[in-house]
Parts: C-alpha cells; sequence; structure tokens
C-alpha cells in the first residue's frame, strides 16, 4: 500500500463554498481567527460587508470575488454580476451611494479579447444603472489550466448615516421580498444542464441600490433588516436573519413570488427554489407597522413590481425557519451544500 | 418534462381546502378504529419528501402513526456499492450519475469527495443524457452508475436494448422494492397495520405485485401517489381497510397505475436486469432486492468490464460501524434514532453511516438537526399572527 490516503475532511470541497452551513464552518473555522475588535460591524458579525464608524456616519465596505459557468449567461454575464453583487452588498447594509468601486481581474491565457470586451461593455451598463464607479483596478494573467477563464473580484465602499445590519429582527416583524425568486439560480443550473424549460428562464441580475433607497425613505429605522439572498437562495438569508435575532420565521409558500418556469425547472430538478441564487432580490425584515409602507415603495420601483410580504418573525422555534405550505407546516433545514439535482 | 396539461393536474391535487377536508374523515376513521397509535408505513422516499415538503404531518390525526419505511433508493445504497464507483472514478473512468448519489457515503469517501481529488464526475438527470455524454466523449471510458427503483431501472433498460456506444456502461445500484416489503413486515417486533406502496414503482409491476404479500401478511396495501391530496386519500383508504379489517389491494393512483402493469416495461426490466441478494443500507440483506445485469448484458456491465479494486480506497479495515446502524428498527418503528449508539458521534448529517441520516427526510437526520420530532402544529400561520400578541410573547430589544 502506498502512503494513506488523506480523509475527505482534509480538504475544502464545493460545499464549502455553496452559501451553506458547510461554507459558515470553514470560515469559522478557517478565517474568523483573523478578524478583531472594530468600532461597528466587523468580521466576526459575518454581515455582508463591514461597516466602520466614522464621525457620525458609517464608512461600508464589501468585497466579493465572482465565478460563474457558463460566464454569458441568460439575462447577464460575469461583468454584469460582480458590479451587482457589489452593489447590492453595500446596499443590504443601508449604504446605497456607492463611492468607488475596485476591479480585480485574473484572466486564463488564451481567453477571447472579444469576450473580456464584451465584459467590460456589461461591467460599464451596470456601473451606469446603479450610480457607481469604478476607481482603481489590476490586471493578472494565469498559464492556460491555472485559472478557468476569468476571475473577477470588486470591492465597493459607501458612507452611510445609518446601517441596516441582518441581525435587527424581532417577534411580529414582517418579512418581505422585492419580487420573484430562484431566477438566477434556475437559469444558470438549467443552462449548465442543458435542461431545456418551454418559456423565459433568465437571470434577474441587477443592482439594487435604488430599490432600497426607495425602501429606506419609506419606511426610514422600521426597515431593521436586510440581505441579498445570493448562494443558499431566500431559505438561507432566512436562516441567518432568524438565527442571529433569536427567532422563528413563519413563511407562506403561496405568497412567495415565483414564476411559472423557476417553478417547473425546481418541480423537474427536484430543488427547492427557496435555496436556488438571487442576484437582483432583496429580504427585508420591516417593523409591522410599516410593512404595507415599504411594499407600496418597492412595488413602484421598476425591480419590485411583484413583491409581496411572505411571512412574520415569531418567538417559537427561535433560529428555525417553518414553511407554512397550505397544507401544514415544516421546517426548512439548513443546506449544506450546493443544491443538487435528486431522482428520488 | 412537464408539459402544461400535467402541471395543471399537479395543481388539481394541490387543493388545500380539499385536503382539509381528507384530513378530517383520516381522523375520524382512525378515531373509530379506537386504538393508539394506529401504525402504517409507507416504503418509498418520494412519499416521505410529499408528506415532508408539504407539511402534512402537521395534519395527520395523532394517533396515526405514520413509519417512514426502507426510504429512497439512494439513501439504501450500500457503501460497497458507493466504493465501487469512487474505485472506478479514481481509475480515470468518467461517471455519471443523479445528483443526489454525489453524497452518498462510501466505507471512506463519496463520489463528491472523488471529484475533489480530481475525479470525472458528471451529474445527469437521465440515462440518456449519460449516453450523451459518451457519444459526445468517445476517447474515454463512461460508466453510468445507476440508481433508481424498478421505475428507474426500466429506463436503464430501454437504452442498453436500443444499443449505446462502445465506451459506455452501466454500474448497477437499482433496487427492487418487493421484496423489501418482505422483510420489513417480517422484522421482530414491528407492529404495521398496513402499508402505503409507491404509485410511481407500481407503475411498472402493476398493483397486483402486491396481492401474494398481502395474503401471507394478512395486511392491507394501497398504492398510493405522491401529491398532497393522492397521499391523504390513500392513507384514507388505508385506514378504512384496517377498520374493516380487510387485507387486501387498493390502487388509489388509477391515473398511473394498472392492476397488472406496464407489460412492456417489465419485458425489458426482466430481460435486462435479474434481482439477486444483498444488502441495503442500514436495513438488512434483502433477498432479491438489488438489480443487476444478465449474463448477456456483460459487454455494458462495469463490474464485468473493468477490475473494481475497492481495497485500494482503504488505508485501514472498513468500519465494522455499518453492524452497529439500528436504521432497521427505526424504520419498524421499534425504536428511536437517540436509541442508536451511533446517533450524533460516528453516524452525523456530514458522515452518516446509516439510510436514515444519508436522507434529508430520514428519521436520524430530521431528529439531529432539530433535536427529536418537532411539533409544528400549534404553531399559528404567520397571517393570523397579530402584533399586539406578538409584542405581549418577547419584550423588545434594542440591537446595534
Amino acid at each position: 500500500m502506498t502512503a494513506p490516503a488523506k480523509g475527505p475532511a482534509d480538504r475544502v470541497g464545493l460545499k464549502h463554498g455553496a452559501g451553506g452551513r458547510a461554507m459558515r464552518a470553514l470560515i469559522e473555522d478557517v478565517f474568523l481567527g483573523l478578524g478583531g475588535p472594530v468600532d461597528g460591524i466587523g468580521l466576526s458579525a459575518l454581515d455582508d460587508g463591514a461597516a466602520l464608524r466614522f464621525g457620525d456616519q458609517w464608512i461600508v465596505v464589501t468585497t466579493d470575488s465572482h465565478v460563474v459557468h457558463p460566464i454569458f449567461f441568460p439575462g447577464g454575464d460575469i461583468g454584469r454580476l460582480s458590479i451587482c453583487g457589489t452593489v447590492n452588498d453595500l446596499a443590504m447594509m443601508g449604504a446605497t451611494e456607492p463611492l468607488g468601486l475596485t476591479c480585480a481581474v485574473v484572466i486564463e491565457e488564451g481567453f477571447p479579447r472579444e469576450d473580456l470586451a464584451r465584459i467590460r461593455d456589461s461591467m460599464k451598463q451596470a456601473c451606469q444603472e446603479a450610480g457607481a464607479t469604478i476607481v482603481t483596478g489590476d490586471t493578472k494573467v494565469m498559464g492556460k489550466g491555472e485559472v478557468d477563464g476569468i476571475v473577477l473580484n470588486t470591492t465597493g465602499v459607501a458612507v452611510a448615516r445609518r446601517v441596516v445590519s441582518d441581525a435587527g429582527l424581532r417577534v411580529g416583524d414582517r418579512i418581505l421580498v422585492t419580487g420573484t425568486i430562484g431566477d438566477h439560480g434556475m437559469a444558470i443550473m438549467t443552462r449548465r444542464r442543458d435542461l431545456q424549460i418551454e418559456g423565459d428562464l433568465r437571470s434577474d441580475v441587477a443592482p439594487l441600490n435604488g430599490l432600497v433607497r426607495a425602501a429606506l425613505a419609506a419606511g426610514g429605522e422600521d426597515v431593521v433588516a436586510m440581505k441579498d439572498p445570493t448562494r443558499g437562495g431566500v431559505a438561507s438569508s432566512l436562516h441567518e436573519m432568524a438565527a442571529k435575532a433569536r427567532v422563528g420565521i413563519v413563511v407562506e409558500e403561496a405568497k412567495l413570488p415565483m414564476n411559472a418556469e423557476v417553478r417547473a425547472a425546481g418541480e423537474i430538478l427536484g430543488i427547492d427554489p427557496l435555496v436556488v441564487a438571487n442576484e437582483g432580490k432583496a429580504v427585508l425584515g420591516v417593523r409591522p407597522a410599516s410593512a404595507e409602507k415599504v411594499l407600496a415603495a418597492i412595488r413602484e420601483h421598476p425591480l419590485g413590481r411583484r413583491a409581496a410580504i411572505v411571512g412574520t418573525a415569531i418567538a417559537e422555534r427561535p433560529g428555525n425557519l417553518i414553511l407554512d405550505t397550505g397544507f401544514g407546516k415544516r421546517l426548512i433545514a439548513e443546506i449544506e451544500g450546493e443544491p443538487l439535482p435528486r431522482i428520488c | 418534462m412537464a408539459t402544461e396539461r400535467e402541471l395543471l393536474d399537479q395543481l388539481k391535487f394541490r387543493d388545500p381546502q380539499r385536503a382539509r377536508d381528507l384530513a378530517a374523515a383520516l381522523a375520524r376513521e382512525v378515531k373509530a378504529i379506537g386504538r393508539d397509535p394506529v401504525s402504517v408505513m409507507h416504503v418509498c422516499g418520494s412519499h416521505e419528501q410529499s408528506i415532508a415538503r408539504f407539511g402534512l404531518r402537521t395534519i395527520f390525526p395523532k394517533t396515526l402513526q405514520v413509519i417512514m419505511g426502507p426510504g429512497c433508493p439512494v439513501c439504501v445504497t450500500d457503501m460497497p456499492e458507493v466504493d465501487e464507483a469512487v474505485a472506478l472514478a479514481l481509475a480515470g473512468h468518467r461517471i455519471a450519475t443523479y445528483g443526489d448519489m454525489m453524497k452518498v457515503p462510501g466505507s471512506v469517501k463519496s463520489l463528491a469527495d472523488a471529484q475533489g481529488e480530481g475525479a470525472t464526475v458528471d451529474v445527469v438527470y437521465s440515462v440518456q443524457q449519460a449516453v450523451d455524454l459518451a457519444k459526445a466523449n468517445p476517447e474515454r471510458e463512461v460508466i453510468f452508475f445507476a440508481s433508481g427503483f424498478e421505475t428507474t431501472a426500466v429506463a436503464t433498460a430501454a437504452i442498453l436494448m436500443n444499443g449505446v456506444p462502445k465506451n459506455f456502461s452501466v454500474l448497477s445500484a437499482h433496487k427492487y422494492i418487493p421484496p423489501a416489503m418482505e422483510i420489513v413486515a417480517e422484522m421482530p417486533g414491528t407492529h404495521i397495520e398496513g402499508f402505503l406502496a409507491a404509485g410511481h414503482a407500481a407503475s411498472i409491476t402493476g398493483a397486483a405485485v402486491f396481492e401474494p404479500f398481502v395474503k401471507r401478511h394478512k395486511v392491507p396495501v394501497v398504492v398510493g401517489g405522491f401529491e398532497p391530496l393522492d397521499v391523504l386519500a390513500a392513507l384514507l383508504k388505508l385506514v378504512e381497510l384496517i377498520r374493516a379489517g380487510r387485507a387486501e389491494v387498493a390502487n388509489m393512483y388509477p391515473r398511473v397505475v394498472s392492476h397488472e402493469g406496464n407489460r412492456h416495461a417489465l419485458e425489458k426490466l426482466w430481460k435486462v436486469f435479474k434481482p439477486i441478494g444483498g444488502r441495503w443500507r442500514g436495513i438488512a440483506h434483502i433477498p432479491n432486492g438489488n438489480l443487476r445485469l444478465r449474463d448477456d448484458w456483460e459487454h455494458v456491465d462495469a463490474r464485468k468490464r473493468f477490475r473494481i479494486e475497492v481495497s485500494q480506497l482503504w488505508d485501514y479495515a472498513p468500519s465494522g460501524l455499518a453492524q452497529r446502524c439500528i436504521c432497521g428498527d427505526i424504520m419498524a418503528g421499534v425504536r428511536q434514532p437517540s436509541d442508536c449508539e451511533l446517533f450524533g458521534k460516528e453516524c452525523v448529517p456530514e458522515s452518516p453511516v446509516g439510510a436514515c441520516m444519508v436522507s434529508s427526510e430520514g428519521s436520524c437526520r430530521i431528529w439531529h438537526t432539530y433535536g427529536g420530532m418537532p411539533d409544528l402544529s400549534d404553531i399559528t400561520p404567520s397571517s393570523e399572527t397579530s402584533t399586539t400578541d406578538a409584542e405581549k410573547a418577547r419584550p423588545t430589544e434594542v440591537r446595534s
């Protein structure tokens, strides 16, 4: 026999990047020790970004690396994704006016120049929609096979008067989603698996800072928690909100806005759209008195037409997410790793 | 591919009001029997999935114990079968399989782990897709790691009969349900009064396949579908039969299942596959419970075509953990997860030992995740939560 084989526990697996429990465990185990005391929201909060006190305001910073297959997908591409991801992470902290973005790009030798130009153009387009500017950047080229196509990292900085964390829920607060769920992830998955679904399955990738601005203008301090439900979907975001605020959350399945194509793809693949990524949606926790007002403001915005109040924070089962299916209720388990299609 | 018609059909069987009516009838029937509990078992993961997905347990009468039987074909795939697939993958062959097979643990690693070490493993959603993969990559051996009950086994058989490319072969982990029901019905201490049989598998074998079983064990079997109303209607029928003391087969899924089954599909199934005995993970040795390729199909049988060196995976002897697993008893409803010495220690969701911990709907997994079987029946539906009650329930907290 050769040298003892290392067990799978010694290696990083794909599940460690899927936005679920495994990823959180990896971060807590390896990276959390890097953090230290900060005046504001730092690494230990594991929020969408950091908020550092600066006089009577907050400097909000967030960073995100982007890899996606395919690079160009229905509804967007990696360029649009890289801008929207960072703009949205800032917005989820209450910082809707990005001061500037950085862009670092790692490119594989042989990558077509034409594709690069296409990615640049869509970054530009997304920046315009968000009112954001790239202020500095970095470029690296790696040998063939050393990186898969292209990796984009963006960092965003903004100033905010009030920071919204993802831990502010209390019992009775209402849960809003700003539109149909699961569009981005299902578009990617069906494209990757070459699954033919009739109709138009498109990513929802879009900058949300304008919509969030409208929601905050309407709800003010009554908007108490925000998250963008990317990897791990709405379920993961709600799990985090529930766990951090020590409340339970009940979601009414019938109220979740969903495109028919996403529903069909979910049925076929055996994947619940609740755990599928979104790139142009937000989940908000709002004090009950302002919920309808905030909903109306979001619906006024072009990206929020199908927004809905979908749930409520409760005192029972803190940290848990309960789905009211219309037939009965069930707990939604936190996802472990990447959702995979199942046969049974 | 779901057509519009199918989606409409589906909606018809998802009417909450009719579900409540059926649940009320179910409660009346169970009460009339007068025993507590009345125990029935379903034998298919798809039923548990439907029950779990729609939260039906919260509307079942409390005195009706719906026991989860042998589970899904994926969770009962035993470690040696996974080991074979992992060994083939690590030997440089391309493995194609259904998504939920990726995480099923072998004695040392899963296919997902093998993929992490550089093996090529493709997730497919049909056997046809695996064949297409072989066609597109003629320079490499593509091995379809096939799992599923008779329903999916027929699909595998049909594809093989149509002819496949030279570089395509099958590693069969297909399972056959009827013999597993025999084993469960005979488990010591079992008190199951009726069985809910899986509609999709019965669409192949026909409802009649359960008649000898019913005669032998003197318990009713109801074939049921998977929409909420299908499940509730089938359970109602089952409880009615129990109350009347009638041991017979009833078909509550006639829109899909016939009495004699699909003769063409059965011919294909038995032309390509033969039943042999083998272990189902955490349950028992099931005589005739595994489907393997017949000798005429050697040329597409990965077990015949390759020397599979499973022992190379081990740097120590494979553990005897599986022997200490009590999944079988848990499924028979005679013990609960906390009675197992492995539970929460050697056996956890990240590295499960038995079938009940592999499946996301498995009793042990649910027990582990939620600290027992959660009772959600008293949780107020969200729209009825009044603000004042909610605020009374919990003092206001200020958070930064």
